[in-house]
C-alpha cells in the first residue's frame, strides 16, 4: 500500500491489486484441490451398489428430492469451490453421454485423486502422475475391450438386454419390481429403435407420472398420453379410428402482428363487424369438419363460442396441448402440424386406432391416452407410485435404463461385472511393471475403489471379498454366488469406458493445477 | 473447502421428523380419537375443528424432509382411496419406530427394507385370502356398504348420528350404479337446524336465487344450459374499437349494441325452452327480456354447477345460439324454488338421470359442517371404491392382527438378520390396535394379549369392541372396511417407510442467494 498525491494535492492510495486476491501455490494448491475432489466423492461413495444408500436433498423453496442418481445429486448440490464443481461436471458429462454411471464416475475420480495424493507426497512430479493415469488407462480401456463380450439380440429375444437394464435398476429404490421396469424399458427403446442405423432416438419415449397406485401398475403404452381432457365436459371420452387434426392455431379470430385498428363509426359496420366475427368460428369448425377430421388437438386456447361449435359440430376437441406433446402426437400418428386453417387437408390429419380418456382416483384427474397410432415409434412409459418423490426418482431410473439399453444397441458389447476390475488391476501391474511402477499400482488401487465402495455397502468385508477370478464380483445380494456370468450381472462396455476415460482426464486436469488464484471476499 | 454443500445431519434426524409427525397424528386415530384445531396464520385466523388425518397434515408448516415424506402419502391416500388418510401415516411411524431400534442394533437399513418387503408380500397376501365378497347378494352387499360407511363416520364427528348418515352415503352411492365420479354427487352446506336435519334430495339443488318477476315453479321444464355472456357481446376481432363524432352516434351504436343482444335472447328463446341457465352473469336488460317471455333465468352458476346440472339434466352446455333444433334441452319434470333455513335455493326435481343427488347438511356452525362434509365425503369415497372393488374386511383391528400372526409366522421360518426386520413388521402392525385402544382410555397391553390369544383360534373374528371396552366380535358388531382402502395403507406406509429408511445423508441447500442490487 502506498500513498500518493495527485497533481492537485490530494492524497490517495495505491493498492496492490495481488493482495485482494487469495493464492495458494504448488503442492499446497495441489493438496487443496485433491481434498476438495475427495469431498465430493465422499458424499457420493455410500449411494453406489444395489445396498447403495439415498440421499434427501431440500432444495432452496422446501421441496425435497429422495435420490440415488449421482448426476441429480450433485446437479441440485450448491457448490462454490472451482475443483468441486469440476466433479459436479464430470457426473453431467457421464449423464450426457452415457446416463448411467453418474455415481461411479466420480467415485472413480475420487479414488485417483486420492492415489495421487500419496505419489505427490512421495515427491513425484504431477505431471509424471498425469501421464502415467493417462497410459494406465489407454491400457484398462484396451483391456475392458477385449474382456467384454458381444451378445446376440433381437426383437424376440430380448433377455441379454433386460439382463442389463436389471442391474442398472437394482441400485435404485425401485429394484423391488426391476424385472418388470426393465422389460417396459428395453420393449420402449426396442420399440423406437432404428436397428438398420443401430440409432435409438430417446425423445420419441415420453415418461409421464401420475401420482396414486402402485409401482406394479407402471406401464407401457403404445401411443402417447396427455395430461389434459376434452375442452368441453360433454364431448365423447372415447372415439375409435380417430383422424386427427394436429393444429397450432388458435380457435379465435386472427390477430394480425402489425398493428392495426378497425374503427367502428356506424351502425352498419358494427353489425357486419358481428357477422364477420361469427362466421370466423364458423369457417374454422368447418375446415375442420371438412378435412374429415374427428378429433382436434391444439396447441392453443379456444373461445367459448368455437367451444361449444366443436361440441356441436360432434368434434372433440383438446386444447392447451404443449409443443413437446404436440410433436410427438404428430410424429405417432403420422399427422402434420398444421399452422393454418386454410392448410388443413385430409391427408395432413393423424391417424389412431383409439383415443380415450381415463379418470383416476377419487379426485378428477383425467388424462387422454391416444393409443393404436399409425406409426408406433412413439411410446409412453406411464409411471404409478405412492408419492410424488418416487414418482420423480422412479422417473430418473427408468431415464439410466433407457440409456443403457440404447448404448447396448448402437454398441453391443458388454462388460461381465464391477468387480473385474480387480483382475484387470493385475494384469495392469504386468504391464506397466517397466519404469513407472508406481503409478501404474496406484492407478490399480483406485479401480479397486469401486469394488471396494461396493463391497462396504453392503456390508461385506471388503478384503475378502476382493478375490480374483476372471468373472468375480461382489455378491451385494447375497444370493450365494460372486461368479457375476451366473448372476446375469452385467454392465456396458461403453459406460465402463466412459468412466475410465472420463475420470482420468478430470484429475488430470486437477493435477496440472499448481496454483489457484482467488479474489477475496470483499 | 467444500463449504456450500451444507448442513449434512446425522441420518436418525430423518427418522425423529416422520415419527414426530406420527405422533402428532397419532391421538385422532379410531372411534374415540380426538379432534385437532387448526389456526391459520393468514388474516382472520381461521379455524378448523377436524379429525381428518389429511387435512391436519396438510395445514401443517414442516421444514423437515422426511415429514413432508408422511404428509405426502396421506394426501395420496387421500386422492387415491378418501379414507385412511390417518391410519397410513400412524403405520409409517411405526414402521419407522421399528426400524430406528434394528438401526441402533447396528443393522443395516437394507437388510430391514429386505425383511419389510417380505413381511409386506406375506401381509398382503394373508389380506387377499381373508377377504369377503357379498357381490351377488344385493341385500348382503347394501350391509356391507353400511358396516363400511358406519365404521368409517365412527371416528368422526358424525358418529352421534352414523346409522343415519351411513344410510344417507349409501343411498347416494348406489345411486351413482358403480361409477366413481363423485362430481354427481353435490353437498350443500347450510348452517342452522341440527344435523340430524341433514338429508337426502333425489333432484339437484342449485344454490342461487331466481331472478325477479320470473315464474316460481316451472313444471316439466326444458332447460338451456349455457356458458356466454349476456351483459354486453365483446367484439372478439384483434384491435376492433368504436370511433364516433357524434353523440346521435352513440345513441345509434347503443341501439345496435341492445338490438343484438336482444337477437341473442330471440335465439336463446327459440330453443322452446322454459328454463335458461346461464354460467355468467345476465344484465337487468336480457333478464328483463326472460321475464317478458315467462322464462326461468338464473345467472352466474358457477363452473362446477353448471356441469353438474348439464350432467344431471341431461343438456349440452351451449355457446352458440343458431341451431335451435339440434341443441340438447336438458329436461325436468318441476323446477321450484324451496327454503332451507332462512335461505332460497332453486330446486330441480325429477331430472333425467336418476344418478345425481344432492345431500343437504345442517348443522350448528360453519364449523361443524365443515366437518361433517369431509367426513361425509371419505364415507363416500370409500363407498364409491367398495362398489368397484366389492371386497372387505373386518375393522376394529382385525386385518391388522391377522396380518401380524401370518407376518409372524414367517419371521419364525426365515433365516438371518432379515428376520428381525419381520418380526418388527408384525410389531408395528400390531401398534395400530393398540393405539385405538389407548385413544378410547383403554389398558392396551391387556386388551392386545387377549386379542392376540384369541386370534390364535381358527377362523376368529375378534378384535378391539372400543364402545365395551373387551375383545369384541367384528362379525357381530358389525364393523367391516373395505379392502381397497387397507391395501391401499399397507402399501403406501410401507413404500414411505422403506424411502425414509434409504436415506443416509440430508444435504439441505443453502436459500438462494438475492441478487445484489443495492
Amino acid at each position: 500500500m502506498a500513498l500518493a498525491f495527485d497533481e492537485f494535492g490530494r492524497p490517495f492510495i495505491i493498492l496492490r491489486e495481488q493482495e485482494k486476491k487469495t493464492r495458494l501455490r504448488g503442492l499446497d494448491a495441489q493438496k487443496a484441490n485433491i481434498a476438495a475432489g475427495k469431498a465430493v466423492a465422499r458424499i457420493l461413495r455410500t449411494s453406489l451398489g444395489p445396498k447403495g444408500m439415498d440421499k434427501m436433498l431440500q432444495s432452496p423453496d422446501g421441496d425435497v428430492i429422495i435420490t440415488n442418481d449421482g448426476a441429480t445429486i450433485l446437479e441440485q448440490m450448491d457448490v462454490d469451490n472451482q475443483i468441486a464443481k469440476l466433479m459436479v461436471e464430470l457426473s453431467r458429462s457421464q449423464d450426457y453421454e452415457i446416463g448411467d454411471g453418474t455415481t461411479g464416475v466420480v467415485v472413480m475420480a475420487g479414488a485417483l485423486l486420492e492415489q495421487a495424493e500419496k505419489l505427490l507426497e512421495h515427491g513425484i512430479h504431477p505431471i509424471r502422475v498425469a501421464e502415467g493415469y493417462e497410459m494406465a488407462s489407454r491400457v484398462a480401456f484396451d483391456h475392458l475391450e477385449r474382456i467384454s463380450r458381444k451378445f446376440e439380440f433381437s426383437a424376440d429375444n430380448i433377455e441379454p438386454l433386460v439382463q442389463t437394464c436389471m442391474t442398472t435398476l437394482s441400485s435404485k429404490i425401485v429394484n423391488r419390481c426391476k424385472r418388470a421396469l426393465a422389460e417396459i424399458a428395453v420393449k420402449a427403446v426396442l420399440a423406437v429403435a432404428d436397428l438398420e442405423r443401430k440409432d435409438v432416438n430417446l425423445d420419441l419415449i415420453k415418461v409421464e407420472g401420475k401420482v396414486g397406485g402402485k409401482l406394479e401398475d407402471t406401464e407401457l403404452v403404445y401411443g402417447i398420453i396427455v395430461d389434459k381432457d376434452m375442452s368441453h365436459p360433454q364431448m365423447p371420452k372415447r372415439i375409435e379410428d380417430a383422424k386427427i387434426a394436429i393444429l397450432t392455431c388458435p380457435f379465435e379470430p386472427p390477430k394480425p402482428k402489425t398493428k392495426h385498428k378497425v374503427d367502428i363509426d356506424t351502425v352498419e359496420k358494427f353489425q357486419t363487424l358481428r357477422e364477420q366475427e361469427q362466421k370466423y368460428f364458423d369457417e374454422m369448425v368447418q375446415k375442420c369438419k371438412d378435412a374429415g377430421a374427428t378429433l382436434v388437438i391444439c396447441q392453443w386456447g379456444f373461445d367459448d363460442e368455437a367451444n361449444h361449435l366443436l361440441m356441436h359440430r360432434n368434434l372433440p376437441a383438446v386444447r392447451w396441448v404443449g409443443g413437446v406433446e404436440l410433436e410427438l402426437i404428430a410424429i405417432a400418428t403420422g399427422g402434420r402440424i398444421v399452422p393454418r386453417f386454410q392448410e388443413l387437408s385430409p391427408e395432413k390429419l393423424g391417424k389412431a386406432g383409439l383415443v380415450r380418456e381415463k379418470s383416476f382416483g377419487t379426485t378428477k384427474d383425467r388424462m387422454l391416452y391416444i393409443e393404436q397410432c399409425a406409426n408406433s415409434r412413439a411410446v409412453t412409459i406411464f409411471i404409478r407410485g405412492g408419492n410424488k418423490m418416487m414418482i420423480e426418482e422412479t422417473k430418473r431410473s427408468l431415464h439410466d435404463a433407457l440409456c443403457v439399453a440404447r448404448n447396448l444397441i448402437r454398441i453391443t458389447q458388454l462388460c461381465t461385472a464391477v468387480a473385474q476390475q480387480r483382475y484387470l488391476a493385475q494384469l495392469l501391474l504386468k504391464l506397466l511393471q517397466i519404469g513407472t511402477l508406481e503409478l501404474s499400482r496406484s492407478f490399480a488401487d483406485a479401480l479397486d475403489a469401486v469394488p471396494l465402495a461396493l463391497a462396504e455397502n453392503s456390508g461385506l468385508s471388503p478384503i475378502d471379498t476382493l478375490t480374483c477370478n476372471p468373472h468375480c464380483g461382489i455378491d451385494c445380494n447375497d444370493v450365494g454366488t460372486n461368479d457375476m456370468k451366473e448372476q446375469n450381472v452385467f454392465e456396458t462396455l461403453i459406460g465402463k469406458q466412459q468412466q475410465i476415460l472420463l475420470a482420468t482426464q478430470v484429475v488430470k486436469m486437477i493435477l496440472k493445477i499448481d496454483d489457484v488464484i482467488s479474489p477475496s471476499e470483499y | 473447502m467444500l463449504r456450500s454443500s451444507g448442513i449434512s445431519i446425522h441420518p436418525q434426524a430423518s427418522f425423529i421428523g416422520a415419527m414426530a409427525i406420527a405422533d402428532l397424528i397419532k391421538t385422532t386415530l379410531g372411534p374415540k380419537g380426538m379432534d385437532k384445531i387448526l389456526q391459520s396464520t393468514g388474516r382472520g385466523r381461521n379455524v378448523t375443528v377436524t379429525n381428518d388425518g389429511a387435512t391436519i397434515l396438510k395445514s401443517l408448516h414442516i421444514d423437515n424432509p422426511a415429514a413432508k415424506v408422511l404428509v405426502d402419502i396421506s394426501k395420496v391416500q387421500d386422492d387415491e382411496v378418501g379414507d385412511g388418510t390417518t391410519s397410513v401415516v400412524v403405520l409409517a411411524g411405526e414402521l419407522l419406530k421399528e426400524a430406528e431400534k434394528l438401526t441402533n442394533m447396528k443393522i443395516h437399513p437394507m437388510t430391514i427394507i429386505a425383511g419389510y418387503r417380505m413381511a409386506l408380500e406375506c401381509a398382503r397376501d394373508t389380506l387377499l385370502q381373508k377377504t369377503m365378497d357379498n357381490k351377488e347378494n344385493t341385500d348382503k352387499f347394501r350391509t356391507d356398504l353400511m358396516n363400511i360407511a358406519m365404521t368409517t363416520l365412527s371416528s368422526k364427528i358424525l358418529s352421534q348420528d352414523k346409522e343415519y348418515f351411513a344410510e344417507l352415503a349409501v343411498d347416494a352411492v348406489l345411486r351413482l350404479k358403480g361409477s366413481t365420479n363423485l362430481e354427481s354427487i353435490q353437498i350443500l352446506k347450510k348452517p342452522g337446524g341440527s344435523l340430524k336435519d341433514s338429508f337426502l334430495d333425489e333432484g339437484f339443488i342449485l344454490d342461487k336465487k331466481i331472478g325477479i318477476g320470473q315464474p316460481k315453479r316451472i313444471e316439466n321444464a326444458k332447460i338451456l344450459v349455457a356458458n356466454t355472456a349476456m351483459d354486453t357481446d365483446k367484439v372478439k376481432i384483434y384491435g376492433a374499437r368504436v370511433r364516433v363524432d357524434s353523440m346521435s352516434k352513440v345513441a345509434d351504436i347503443e341501439a345496435a349494441e341492445k338490438q343484438k343482444m336482444r337477437q341473442k335472447v330471440q335465439k336463446i328463446i327459440a330453443h322452446g325452452i322454459n328454463c335458461f341457465v346461464n354460467r355468467q352473469l345476465i344484465y337487468n336488460f336480457p333478464e328483463e327480456l326472460f321475464a317478458d317471455a315467462g322464462i326461468l333465468a338464473i345467472e352466474h352458476a358457477d363452473f362446477e354447477g353448471i356441469e353438474r346440472l348439464a350432467l344431471v339434466t341431461g343438456g349440452e352446455i351451449a355457446s352458440t345460439f343458431d341451431n335451435p333444433e339440434s341443441v340438447k334441452l336438458g329436461h325436468c319434470k318441476v323446477i321450484e324454488e324451496i327454503m332451507i333455513g332462512e335461505d332460497r335455493l332453486i330446486h330441480f326435481s325429477g331430472v333425467a338421470m336418476g344418478q345425481a343427488c344432492t345431500i343437504v347438511l345442517r348443522g350448528a356452525s360453519e364449523h361443524v359442517l365443515d366437518e361433517a362434509e369431509r367426513s361425509l365425503h371419505d364415507a363416500l369415497c370409500v363407498l364409491s371404491q367398495t362398489v368397484n372393488d366389492t371386497r372387505v374386511l373386518f375393522g376394529g383391528g382385525w386385518p391388522e392382527m391377522v396380518m401380524a400372526k401370518e407376518v409372524d409366522e414367517l419371521a419364525r421360518k426365515t433365516p438371518g438378520k432379515k428376520s428381525h426386520a419381520i418380526d418388527a413388521f408384525s410389531r408395528a402392525l400390531q401398534a395400530i390396535p393398540t393405539i385405538i385402544a389407548d385413544n378410547a382410555g383403554l389398558d392396551s397391553a391387556e386388551l392386545i394379549s387377549q386379542l392376540r390369544a384369541e386370534h390364535h383360534k381358527e377362523n376368529c373374528t375378534a378384535g378391539v369392541d372400543v364402545i365395551t371396552g373387551t375383545v369384541g366380535d367384528m362379525q357381530k358388531l358389525g364393523i367391516q372396511e373395505s379392502f381397497k382402502v387397507k391395501q391401499a395403507i399397507l402399501l403406501s406406509a410401507t413404500e414411505a417407510a422403506e424411502m425414509i429408511l434409504r436415506v443416509d445423508e440430508i444435504i439441505t441447500c443453502a436459500p438462494r442467494r438475492r441478487e445484489d442490487r443495492m
